[in-house]
């Protein structure tokens, strides 16, 4: 309202003489949305979701994990330290992205977490049972299935250009990633995995937007990854490419190659025998 | 030697029976070039500008240039489908469906990068031995103009794809244009044919790109060149060389064969990285959109240091009586430019008026011999360099894991103390160089040898050095100072009164005084004569 000329009060407080008219307009639009929401969203208890990642077992076998290996940095409950955010309605997805990546457990607290290499409990079926206890806590975006990010599914032309008007402005044409404030960075695709890309999208991780279903259709996630993935395998037809960053790498090389070889040709072809210094 | 080798006697005689040109041919094949490395890296770009008209010339039969909205249906698979301008998918269709034609695009971008640089590192050379002075001025200015039209025919060329990485350059140089106080909404408006991007901008640089630049750069190239034939080389000072000769092998045979060496060097160099290193590939980057734009996004390396410049500035703007002058992108646009071209084309005029020689110049100079010039010149360098760098940032953020942020507050003081720094170390490496080349001329090069003197010290025995070398290093001339002590009655020299006098007489001074004279004595060693001076020198030094 700030900047139209027409402030709060002057609405909420035009022909009204009781004081708690305001408070009451507020209760009853709180309310409303409340309630609203409450009728409309999906009503998934948490005994459903714990089914829908896995089976009731592996949410104990997760918790001994969560215990062992998250519980110093995000709590005994995953109900979050001043270190670690709460892990409560993250969702499976967030778990397999953030552990199959091998971002999680963190090295370190920095400004972002790296991929790396998995530890040696970092199963599939240890990230199954981590990803159903933290799915049982509180729901939250599930894992898509195999059809759902399927590369030969998609269609890359649509989904490129989804990913050219989604994508690009951070992680770069090509996915090579790019620097970010704060020390924080989009970090390069060609690593992840389909299932990663798609997780990413809908977990939001890091320094990353949520790209939810109602932006983009999971149909249309399909088709980028598809994109992502028919490029980044795609033999470069110009030759070496470069890094594919650009013109950063090639001027480096117009320099550095194509400079430096002209100054030795013309060295060598100017040189002459020098007459022996006699004594 | 005097005596004209008989392949120019019967070509001069058949085309002079023909057409009179005997006279001028037997003359000119026998012009002699001097013979240093330095001399040939301008033709790295006289050859890339060769190859650049002939691969160009290739494009052509295939471009389209059109913003025609066309839907791709080639052989490019990630791209099939989309929506794209017909500039665009003719070089998809170059690149993908001509035969050769994705290796003369890349070569022509090589050659187009290789043209720049090696303009660049010719200036560099033209300026460091200070070869751009009286009589050479008018040709080092051609140089700079030549210089600015490569930048433009660089961009205009690098636009012409369409495609998302060179549509980023295009909305800079929209934002460049209406970033002009008072006209340049009309500016822009002209140069689009209206609301960006319009449906003109690909045709107008189309004709820009290859008929009016390239017009313009092979009328200047060849003024270039006849100048520097008539008023032939500098050359680097050596044994047998005045500023009355020069020295060096004559144009045929020699030359040419070296001359044609080098042309097939560049063909190699180019056409090598056009095979084996990909450039600009415009499929991955994809058509553009305006409203589409990627992380890493940069400008052919040439134009680097705009792209720096843009980035480091500060987001100031002015609003006044209702116009907004946005000067963050007014200033990185116009001031580095401005800088470094005004800089470099009033450089020999600035450098006359300060030191007042207006003699011919033929021997050109050792950088180490002008140190001040040198030292001005590394700092232009380091300023460019440090803007070029900076054009760059994101990518130096995410390799060395450095804040976005922090490389720009870094750079932003660099851009002011770089230069500086550069300056100074310039200046002290040059006048330890001469320090070096003073010591060698007065007590010769270390031999190797050994020696115990009778009362038991022992020297390493040194030698005179050899005489082209000596010659070389003796080579170095004064700088002229102007006259600027008062005459008896207290009045200055005319030329130095008043306050902008002062300052050139001050100015003169500090640019011209050697403070390493060759002849000066070389500081004492308590060594014994045999170790000491060895005579190099024009005069006979003193041993001691």
């Amino acid at each position: 309202m700030i900047g139209t000329g027409i402030s709060v009060n002057s609405i909420t407080a035009r022909r009204r003489r009781h004081p708690l008219a305001r408070l009451a307009v507020v209760a009853l639009a709180l309310g409303l949305l409340g309630g609203g929401y409450a009728a409309a969203a999906p009503s998934d208890s948490t005994a459903d979701a714990a089914v829908a990642s896995g089976k009731a077992d592996d949410v104990a076998e997760g918790k001994s994990l969560f215990v062992a290996h998250c519980a110093s940095c995000h709590g005994m409950n995953a109900e979050g330290t001043s270190m670690a955010p709460p892990l409560v309605g993250v969702g499976a997805a967030s778990v397999d992205f953030q552990v199959s990546s091998g971002r999680m457990p963190a090295a370190d607290p920095a400004a972002q977490a790296p991929r790396k290499p998995l530890a040696e409990w970092v199963t599939p079926e240890a990230i199954n049972q981590l990803a159903a206890y933290v799915q049982s806590l509180g729901g939250g975006p599930t894992r898509p299935t195999a059809d759902m990010v399927d590369p030969s599914k998609g269609d890359p032309a649509k989904g490129g250009e989804l990913f050219r008007a989604n994508c690009i402005q951070c992680h770069n044409f090509v996915g090579a990633g790019g620097g970010l404030t704060y020390g924080k960075y989009a970090p390069n695709l060609n690593p992840a995995t389909p299932e990663q890309i798609y997780e990413a999208m809908i977990t939001g991780p890091q320094a990353m937007p949520v790209f939810n279903d109602s932006i983009i259709t999971p149909e249309q996630k399909r088709d980028m990854i598809a994109y992502i993935t028919q490029v980044r395998g795609q033999v470069d037809p110009g030759g070496f490419g470069l890094g594919r960053i650009g013109p950063v790498s090639e001027g480096l090389v117009a320099w550095i190659a194509g400079i430096s070889f002209m100054s030795l040709a013309a060295i060598w072809i100017t040189a002459k025998k020098r007459k022996r210094t006699s004594k | 030697m005097n005596e004209t080798p008989k392949p120019i006697a019967g070509t001069a005689s058949y085309l002079d029976d023909r057409l009179g040109a005997g006279s001028f041919l037997k003359r000119n094949l026998r012009k002699v070039f001097p013979d240093h490395w330095s001399f040939l890296l301008g033709e790295i770009a006289l050859y890339s500008f060769i190859i650049l008209l002939l691969t160009g010339t290739f494009l052509t039969f295939w471009f389209k240039p059109s913003m025609q909205h066309v839907i791709y249906a080639g052989s490019y698979q990630p791209l099939v489908g989309v929506g794209m301008s017909e500039a665009y998918a003719s070089t998809l269709h170059i690149s993908f469906e001509v035969r050769g034609g994705l290796l003369i695009r890349q070569m022509h971008h090589w050659a187009a990068l290789l043209f720049v640089a090696g303009m660049t590192v010719h200036m560099l050379r033209v300026f460091f031995t200070g070869a751009y002075r009286k009589p050479r001025e008018l040709n080092w200015i051609i140089g700079v103009l030549l210089l600015t039209l490569a930048l433009a025919e660089g961009l205009t060329g690098y636009s012409l794809p369409d495609d998302l990485l060179s549509g980023a350059g295009l909305r800079i140089t929209e934002g460049v244009a209406i970033s002009i106080p008072v006209v340049g909404t009309y500016v822009t408006f002209f140069l689009f044919g209206g609301e960006y991007p319009g449906e003109d901008v690909i045709s107008r640089f189309y004709s820009l790109h290859i008929l009016l630049i390239p017009g313009i750069l092979l009328a200047l190239i060849s003024a270039h060149m006849v100048l520097m034939w008539v008023q032939k080389h500098t050359q680097m000072p050596g044994p047998g060389r005045t500023e009355h000769n020069v020295v060096g092998a004559p144009f045929y045979p020699a030359f040419m064969a070296k001359a044609g060496a080098y042309f097939l060097f560049t063909f190699a160099c180019i056409a090598g990285l056009g095979t084996f290193a990909q450039i600009n590939p415009i499929w991955l980057f994809g058509p553009y959109t305006p409203a589409d734009i990627s992380a890493g996004s940069q400008p052919d390396w040439y134009m680097g240091f705009l792209e720096g410049a843009l980035r480091l500035m500060p987001a100031w703007e002015i609003n006044f009586l209702g116009h907004t002058v946005p000067l963050s992108v007014l200033i990185p646009a116009l001031v580095p430019m401005g800088i470094i071209m005004t800089g470099l084309a009033v450089y020999p005029f600035a450098e006359q008026w300060i030191t007042g020689d207006r003699r011919e110049h033929h021997l050109a100079d050792r950088p180490r011999n002008a140190p001040v010039r040198t030292a001005i010149g590394m700092s232009g360098v380091a300023f460019y360099g440090i803007l070029w760098l900076m054009g760059a940032n994101d990518w130096i953020s995410a390799f060395f894991h450095i804040g976005l942020y922090e490389t720009t507050i870094i750079g932003r003081f660099a851009i002011f103390i770089g230069p500086a720094i550069a300056y100074w170390v310039t200046y002290r490496i040059c006048l330890g160089l001469q320090r070096r080349d003073q010591d060698i001329l007065s007590h010769g090069v270390e031999s190797g040898v050994i020696k115990r003197l009778p009362h038991g010290e022992y020297i390493e025995v040194h030698v005179p050095p050899a005489e082209d070398i000596a010659e070389h290093m003796r080579g170095k001339k004064e700088i002229p100072i102007v006259p600027g002590d008062e005459d008896k009655d207290g009045i200055p020299p005319k030329g130095v009164r008043g306050p902008i006098g002062k300052l050139r007489a001050k100015a003169s001074k500090f640019y011209g005084t050697d403070h390493v004279p060759l002849d000066g004595d070389g500081h004492g060693h308590g060594h014994d004569d045999e170790h000491a001076a060895v005579g190099a020198g024009d005069k006979p030094r003193e041993l001691h």
